[in-house]
């Protein structure tokens, strides 16, 4: 082999190739030792089985949720799932409104109970504090870094418990007062049973939210024994309004005990992270959350401020909670009469902007509409699986041996090509899953198996150009070349219209149109690099050796059974053999000659034309 | 076989042999035009699509049995009567192990004694008994999401095609093709009774690629034919058109045929061994989508395409000096013959 400019570029385009597959094999293997990854796609719900949930989130009113407050939804619906103790549960969105959520396994009532719920915003006073961590556990570690750490920790957040400005000054109080707004909350959830908070209701009860009458040694009991980490910790959202709640804040650092809701979250208009300012203006070069009230929810809280600025710790401090765990409890640091308090103590900027999304989101209590909700059993799964691979299976023999039988000993090429177009996506569907959470899906394999023929229909479109060329009258060698050049254009021009289609649904289509996108487009994909990396490649090398450059008749590239007209160094050739009623495309024939061909035919006996196109049958 | 078919490719490059698929559009537009009014009035004849359960909201359990097991519907229907009296339960079988049974919205306790009662009935745990409910709502939000996606697709396949092809008429020729495709599609579902689910309608989106797709591949051909440096003195624009498909018509065929290997495979296995749901639905729509496909690619976008040009000034010059010098050249060559009478070409 001739080492021509051709056949260095297929050399190296092979090497890229190789490189690919090895370094996806590499960094899968590191994952594999390294991290989490695993050597087999993760399969979807309906392979694996599992409940499959979707919902429609909506706000309590009626109107549609924006992308930001859907994505505040899955937040909450994640922490909602965690908490019930559900590992690798799945949660996404899907379209505008939906969310879907994935949970391997039979769910259990309560889980989804607490899935469905609305989410809500609630302000309540803190009557108590303490570590979230078990206090034994913490002295039993404590000579321990980790004991230090977690204690150290734990006084972080007392600390951070925040420090609100008080910024807001003349605002007249007016309205209601707070114990009138906390009676009214009681109102709310009057029959919520309280036999098991029964006993530590003080009696008859406080009237202010604030009162510390709430605390009764039953209660302080409770509150006592409460760690963060333990099964009461995880299901604190269902506590009736007008009681007190025991709970941590989002880290499990810090439990607190607090009053019933005294404000509920749906007065806050705005939240915002920003710089905080003095009082001259100037600014104070620390994130803080800037909240604004509505006219009502300003004069309730400026009677609340009033109340709890110079209280003593803990009851000067004031929970904002969402969904049943604290988000912050800043100290109230001044009385806050205009409805805009703001939050400052230690935020970086994306922490600062993290808390302005909750409130802002969660002031807007969300509703959740089970649109659809599905339990799949894992033998279904499996044996769907088994069809789909077994059909898949079939299919790609069938598909083997059709381009043996048109293709002859080109067929082998297209197994080739599709056996590494098959170890590619089998890798980068493992490593989607591994970086992505990437999961397989029965419509997934439905895309694959797919997109069996879509990818030897590339390289059906890459032969046919190539025996194109040879009729043409070119040398095996250049007939690949310029094949090549044509057939690569059609490739990616029809690859980048099914690549649109893969992406357009993938972005727009709900459910499991999503993972058949997903498999469609990425098998795209993989049809180009495969054929430009390899098929591409692989014939340039091959049309150098003798069987395939002498036109062997199993080659599938013989020229003779081609019918080419022009056949090396001016050895002309008549031109292809016509039927007595093909008059009309003789001529046509004859027109595609050029003037040599046609001196040619002219002097050659007609007998042997006949000879040649017969061919050869192998 | 093999060498017969290679030699009808050659044929058919040369121009030796030559199907006349512009010329005779006539044809092939009435018999499409006929095959899309059957597709829009069959379905409307048997009162609408057949929608899934996706679509209508409800319940549904599927029971997975062992084979050999006994499938008798009757169970199933006894054991739905037992919890809800008033039910009107629709029960299937689905390929050899499954019964699927399903029935109005239910809640969370009668899903359960329906479970358990189909447990019972069959003589299978619990576990094998799968539910799902589904709103009413979801059916519609994704028929919403499936259409704006159709929509979106188009409107971009169509610039990216008028992009590449530098022609409006070529992409405006693909997109009736695809029409074409979608209707009659719609219409072999509709009129065979087949459910519509989402995974129907998965498949019915990919078609939307695979018919362009197949377009794509021939107007390359086509565009090739009728570029400026290839288009000369003896043949008129319509004849180049026709050439482009001919030379394609073994890539055609050759990829339809392995294009639809696969999906034929699924839709067998998948449906009759398994009744694998969404195999079946999605090879169903791709099967028909497919053949459909290849057929308008062929059929209706070439000609059209042909169709739209022709009326183009300068190509109708062009195509009058052509006719013109193929009438004064066989004119010429008549004359010829006569002088040869004994070696006349004509026979």
């Amino acid at each position: 082999m001739a080492s021509t400019p051709a056949v260095r570029r297929a050399r190296r385009s092979l090497v890229f190739l190789l490189v690919i597959i090895v370094g996806l094999v590499g960094l899968i293997t590191l994952g594999v030792f390294r991290s989490d990854a695993t050597w087999t796609p993760k399969l979807a719900l309906d392979l694996q089985g599992g409940t499959q949930i979707l919902l429609a989130a909506e706000q309590t009113d009626g109107q549609a949720v924006s992308g930001e407050q859907l994505q505040q939804a899955v937040s909450i619906i994640r922490q909602r799932v965690d908490a019930a103790g559900v590992s690798e549960a799945e949660i996404t969105t899907q379209g505008n409104q939906n969310i879907s959520v994935s949970i391997p396994g039979k769910a259990d009532e309560a889980t989804l109970q607490r899935i469905e719920a609305s989410a809500k915003l609630d302000f309540r006073p803190v009557l108590s504090m303490g570590f979230g961590l078990n206090v034994e556990d913490l002295q039993g570690e404590e000579t321990t870094a980790e004991g230090t750490d977690a204690t150290a920790e734990g006084a972080d957040v007392a600390a951070d418990g925040t420090d609100a400005t008080a910024e807001g000054t003349d605002a007249p109080a007016e309205g209601t007062d707070a114990a009138a707004e906390g009676a009214d909350a009681a109102g709310e959830g009057a029959d919520a049973a309280d036999q098991d908070l029964g006993p530590v209701d003080p009696d008859p009860l406080p009237e202010s939210a604030g009162d510390l009458a709430w605390i009764t040694p039953a209660l302080q009991q409770q509150f006592d024994d409460f760690t963060c980490d333990s099964e009461a910790a995880l299901d604190t959202r269902d506590q009736p309004a007008d009681r007190p709640l025991i709970t941590c804040d989002e880290s499990g650092t810090a439990k607190y005990l607090l009053g019933p809701v005294e404000l509920s979250g749906d007065v806050i208009t705005d939240a915002a992270a920003q710089m905080g300012t003095t009082q001259t203006g100037a600014t104070t070069g620390e994130w803080v959350v800037q909240i604004t009230m509505n006219r009502e929810g300003a004069d309730t809280f400026g009677k609340i401020s009033t109340r709890l600025y110079g209280a003593p710790e803990p009851q000067n401090q004031f929970a904002f909670v969402l969904d049943g765990r604290v988000l912050s409890a800043p100290t109230m640091q001044g009385q806050i009469l205009d409805g805009r308090p703001s939050i400052s103590g230690g935020f970086t900027q994306d922490s600062a902007k993290a808390l302005a999304d909750q409130l802002k989101f969660g002031a807007l209590p969300i509703d959740f509409t089970v649109q659809s909700q599905e339990d799949i059993s894992a033998t279904l799964g499996t044996s769907q699986l088994g069809a789909g691979l077994l059909a898949g299976l079939i299919g790609l023999l069938l598909v083997v041996v059709y381009s043996m039988f048109q293709y002859r000993a080109l067929g082998t090429l297209t197994i080739a090509s599709l056996a590494i177009a098959g170890v590619l996506t089998y890798l980068l569907l493992t490593f989607f899953s591994w970086r992505q959470g990437y999961r397989l899906s029965l419509a997934g394999v439905a895309g694959i198996i797919v997109a069996v023929g879509f990818t030897a229909d590339s390289f059906i479109v890459y032969f046919e150009r190539i025996r194109d060329a040879l009729r043409d009258g070119f040398s095996i060698e250049s007939a690949v070349e310029h094949g090549w050049k044509r057939a690569f254009r059609t490739v990616l021009a029809s690859d980048s219209v099914n690549l649109l289609a893969a992406v357009i649904l993938f972005i727009l289509a709900v459910g499991n149109v999503k993972g058949f996108a997903f498999t469609l487009g990425l098998t795209t994909l993989v049809d180009v690099i495969v054929v430009a990396l390899f098929t591409h490649p692989m014939m340039t090398l091959l049309a150098r050796t003798r069987f395939y450059r002498e036109g062997h008749p199993a080659s599938g590239l013989d020229p003779k059974r081609l019918g080419a007209v022009y056949r090396g160094r001016a050895q002309f050739r008549e031109p292809v053999r016509t039927g007595k009623k093909h008059t009309r495309s003789q001529r046509e024939a004859e027109r595609r000659q050029t003037i040599a061909e046609r001196k040619a035919a002219a002097s050659a006996p007609s007998a042997e034309s006949v000879g040649a196109t017969t061919g050869k049958e192998s | 076989m093999a060498r017969s078919f290679a030699e009808f490719g050659n044929a058919l490059y040369t121009g030796e042999k030559s199907i006349d698929f512009v010329g005779r559009r006539k044809t092939w537009y009435v018999i499409s035009i006929v095959l899309i009014v059957l597709s829009i009035a069959g379905p409307l004849l048997r009162g609408g699509f057949t929608f899934g359960i996706e679509f209508t909201g409800g319940s549904q359990f599927q029971v997975h049995l062992s084979d050999g097991q006994d499938r008798d519907p009757a169970i199933a229907e006894a054991a739905v009567a037992e919890v809800l009296p008033s039910s009107a339960p629709r029960v299937t079988e689905l390929g050899l192990t499954d019964v699927r049974v399903q029935t109005e919205a239910l809640d969370d306790a009668e899903n359960r004694a329906v479970t358990d009662a189909l447990a019972e009935g069959y003589g299978v745990t619990a576990d094998e008994v799968t539910y799902s409910y589904i709103g009413p709502a979801w059916g519609q939000d994704i028929t919403k999401q499936a259409i704006i996606a159709l929509v979106v697709f188009i409107l971009f396949a169509a610039l990216i095609m008028a992009i590449y092809f530098r022609t409006w008429k070529m992409s405006l020729a693909a997109m009736i093709a695809l029409f074409h495709d979608l209707v009659i599609t719609a219409g072999v579902y509709g009129i065979s009774g087949f459910e519509i689910t989402p995974a129907a309608m998965i498949g019915f989106l990919t078609i939307l690629g695979y018919s362009l797709y197949d377009t794509v591949v021939v107007f390359d051909k086509i565009r090739e034919n009728t570029a400026p440096g290839e288009l000369n003195d003896r043949r008129t624009f319509s004849e180049s058109v026709n050439l482009g498909v001919n030379q394609t018509l073994v890539r055609s065929i050759n990829t339809s045929v392995v294009a639809l290997l696969p999906v034929a495979s699924i839709l067998f296995i998948g449906a009759f061994v398994l009744g694998a749901g969404t195999l079946r639905d999605i090879s169903l729509a791709l099967f028909i989508g497919i053949l459909v496909g290849a057929y308008s690619t062929i059929f209706i976008a070439a000609p059209a395409y042909a169709h739209l040009r022709e009326g183009e000034d300068a190509i109708k010059r062009r195509d009058e000096k052509v006719l013109r010098l193929r009438a004064k050249q066989e004119h010429e060559q008549a004359e010829e013959q006569e002088q040869t009478e004994s070696e006349s070409m004509r026979g």
